[in-house]
């Protein structure tokens, strides 16, 4: 039995708006290996959403995660994965698509010259007994069959979790160990065959825990365990007060914003894919991305529409059931609507034991500006009309701009420039002057 | 540079600058030029209500490690935070001085106060924390600074704690180091407990007194997960001051050059 223990993943989406037309999104399912978390939290009160991409024979599937509290039968859930795609799709990082006016109508002159100055059991019970495992609870819920587990020491947890078939990775021990002394116990969860036949589905839901804690984080330290290199998690945050970050690691904005060739259309999941991995590797591998803070209300432009409040109470949103309810969701528009009480931060992290060695410590902030990641094309005019500013847009401004939408591509991905030369038909790239001819002009 | 406080506000305003420029420090710009210019604002009125000779350098080395630690979009609560910091030097007085370093109260309170400000520990990073702590240890190994035993005692006990923590829970070393990985504890040490004008006067007294403040801080950021712990610490225990400065009198510090008047 292979244990899978938190970990996360995503792709892109598609709508009209002021900032753009909506052609395509990046969402999680880009990625291999990758675990997706929903956290919700409002004061203590929490509610920890998980999925992950298990491709196995579903009998094969176990998870273990630690917890800071005693779990009763009604604080666990299944959710619906269409819930977490939804949010996924919702927040996905984005391209949008311009099409260039005619240079010879006089509006347009003067947003040229705006875009020219700024580019943008009994017997086993007594074995657990005897092994200082206490099995505090027994639930069947969905298509899982869950044990909240104690212990006294590491060693009887870890020899337990084995004898009862869970196949732990090694160096468990030792990190069991430190949940146990921090308080926490252990949320055991495996499919039960007959509950998962009755679902109808072939795949796993996603797993839902409500509880109250201090304790804002992510247990990501067993998952790293696995040692199957590095995993790919993704993390949504759902609060009132504003945007999340991590305390114990840097939390950085993915470069967004930028023009980029239009042949990038096509190849839009590889596009983001390259960006992603260069910028983990910008920072050594140590920081955690943002790639999407909003307030739940609105988007611009909209990869998914926001979500619904039936959606966002599945999720946990437990302080919306307080509040009357409200009109029909509006459409994406380019002023926004009433904001509601729910900001969702999207985080995105590549880890493994070396570079992410601690959980994820998590820390709300009363920052409530948007940011999304989103890429822009820009369609030339393709017009017939000769007067001077037209010709001026087709010698000058077009070529100017092939060149700037190239090197950002270049230095985004690490694409070669000749290659993106090429790709967009601008012929070779100048060869970089030697250092010397600047030197002494 | 016989005035430590010179080479602070350098240091201070080369970490801003670099937080600015390649950190990606959240929230709007102007907001770290409304905290100098807020505590600057306060300190002139305040000296005038006082009758003291005006000075700029203390309210501006608070505006300056306020924007390095506390964040926020709202310039109501930066130009609340640069009024507590600065009215507490007035008005918070035991003994012909100050009980709370002011940037500290203004940290600890505002925080308190509204989820409209936070600080961001972990925004700095590795290659960031090591350029820095290269910086301020430098700084603290040439003395530029008065009282630095406060710091290293401070640094040293804080250290003690998470490793001792590290190993009682049997984690690897990786996880005390990344805790100890934070730009925000820096500042803490060699600029804000070790506050010369509000730490104790006798050594012993500033010894146990840095001891404290660890123990205190690590209590509640690992036992109650308060991430600002370590400020809320410095509040609690600034109070204690004064009655160790009765218990154990000392020499009192003084900025060179200046006569004992209110700041």
């Amino acid at each position: 039995m292979r244990v899978w223990l938190v970990i996360l993943s995503f792709l892109p989406l598609a709508a009209q708006a002021f900032c753009g037309f909506y052609v395509a999104r990046a969402d999680t399912g880009l990625y291999n290996r990758s675990s997706r978390v929903v956290l919700v939290r409002d004061g203590e009160r929490t509610v920890l959403t998980m999925a992950n991409d298990f491709q196995g024979d579903v009998k094969d599937f176990a998870i273990v995660i630690p917890v800071p509290t005693f779990i009763e039968r009604e604080q666990i859930h299944v959710a619906s994965t269409a819930v977490l795609d939804h949010l996924d799709a919702y927040t996905a990082p984005r391209l949008v698509e311009y099409f260039d006016p005619n240079p010879c109508r006089r509006l347009y002159r003067m947003e040229m010259k705006a875009m020219n100055a700024a580019a943008p059991g009994e017997g086993a019970a007594a074995r657990a007994k005897a092994l200082g495992v206490t099995v505090e609870a027994r639930y069947t819920v969905g298509e899982y069959d869950i044990l909240i587990l104690s212990a006294a020491e590491s060693a009887g947890l870890v020899t337990w979790l084995k004898e009862n078939g869970y196949r732990l990775p090694a160096g468990a021990e030792a990190v069991v160990g430190s949940y146990l002394k921090q308080g926490m116990r252990f949320f055991v969860a495996r499919v039960n065959l007959d509950e998962f036949a009755k679902t109808g589905f072939n795949y796993l839901r996603p797993l839902q825990v409500a509880y109250e804690t201090p304790k804002f984080i992510l247990p990501i330290r067993l998952g790293t365990l696995n040692a199957q290199g590095r995993q790919e998690l993704f993390l949504w945050t759902l609060t009132r007060t504003g945007r999340v970050e991590t305390a114990n690691y840097p939390t950085v904005r993915i470069p967004s914003g930028q023009e980029i060739p239009l042949y990038v259309k096509d190849r839009f999941a590889d596009f983001y894919r390259d960006l992603f991995a260069r910028q983990v590797e910008e920072h050594g591998g140590r920081a955690v991305f943002i790639e999407y803070a909003w307030n739940m209300a609105w988007c611009d432009p909209c990869a998914a529409q926001p979500l619904s409040r039936s959606e966002l109470r599945e999720l946990g949103v437990m302080w919306l059931t307080e509040a009357p309810p409200v009109r029909p969701l509006p459409k994406p528009r380019i002023a926004p609507p009433r904001p509601v009480d729910v900001f969702v931060t999207r985080l995105h992290l590549r880890y493994d034991a070396r570079t992410f060695p601690d959980d994820l410590r998590l820390h709300q902030t009363g920052d409530k500006s948007n940011f999304q990641v989103r890429y822009v094309l820009r369609h030339p005019w393709d017009g017939s009309d000769d007067c001077p500013e037209a010709k001026r847009y087709r010698s000058e401004l077009l070529p100017q701009r092939l060149r700037r939408q190239a090197e950002n591509l270049h230095r985004l991905t690490g694409w070669p420039l000749a290659e993106i030369h090429r790709a967009i038909g601008l012929g070779e790239p100048p060869a970089p002057e030697p250092w010397w001819k600047r030197l002494w002009p | 540079m016989s005035d430590p406080r010179h080479l602070q506000i350098a240091i201070l305003t080369g970490m801003l600058g670099y937080g600015l420029g390649w950190r990606d420090f959240p929230g709007p710009g102007w907001i770290y030029l409304l905290y100098p210019l807020a505590a600057l604002g306060f300190q002139w009125g305040f000296c005038r209500i006082f009758r003291v000779g005006f000075d700029g350098r203390s309210p501006l080395i608070s505006s300056l490690s306020l924007g390095l630690l506390l964040h926020t979009a709202s310039a109501f609560w930066a130009v609340t935070a640069a009024f507590v910091a600065v009215a507490s030097k007035f008005l918070l007085r035991i003994d012909g001085r100050h009980v709370f370093n002011p940037t500290n109260l203004a940290i600890a309170v505002t925080t308190l106060a509204t989820e409209q400000v936070w600080v961001s520990p972990g925004q700095w990073g590795l290659g960031a924390f090591l350029a820095v702590a290269a910086l301020l240890g430098g700084m603290m190994v040439l003395r530029l600074t008065r009282r630095g035993e406060v710091t290293w005692t401070f640094l040293a006990a804080w250290g003690a704690l998470v490793f001792g923590r590290a190993l009682w829970l049997g984690d690897p070393p990786a996880i005390p180091w990344l805790q100890l990985q934070n730009v925000a504890l820096l500042i803490f040490a060699c600029f804000m407990i070790s506050d010369p004008m509000t730490v104790p006067d006798h050594r012993a007294a500033r010894v146990g007194f840095a001891v404290l403040v660890a123990v205190v801080g690590y209590v509640l950021q690992y036992h109650f997960y308060i991430d600002e712990g370590l400020f809320y610490a410095l509040a609690l225990c600034a109070p204690l001051v004064p009655w160790l400065n009765r218990r154990l009198p000392g020499t009192r510090y003084r900025w060179p050059g200046t006569v004992p008047s209110r700041r």
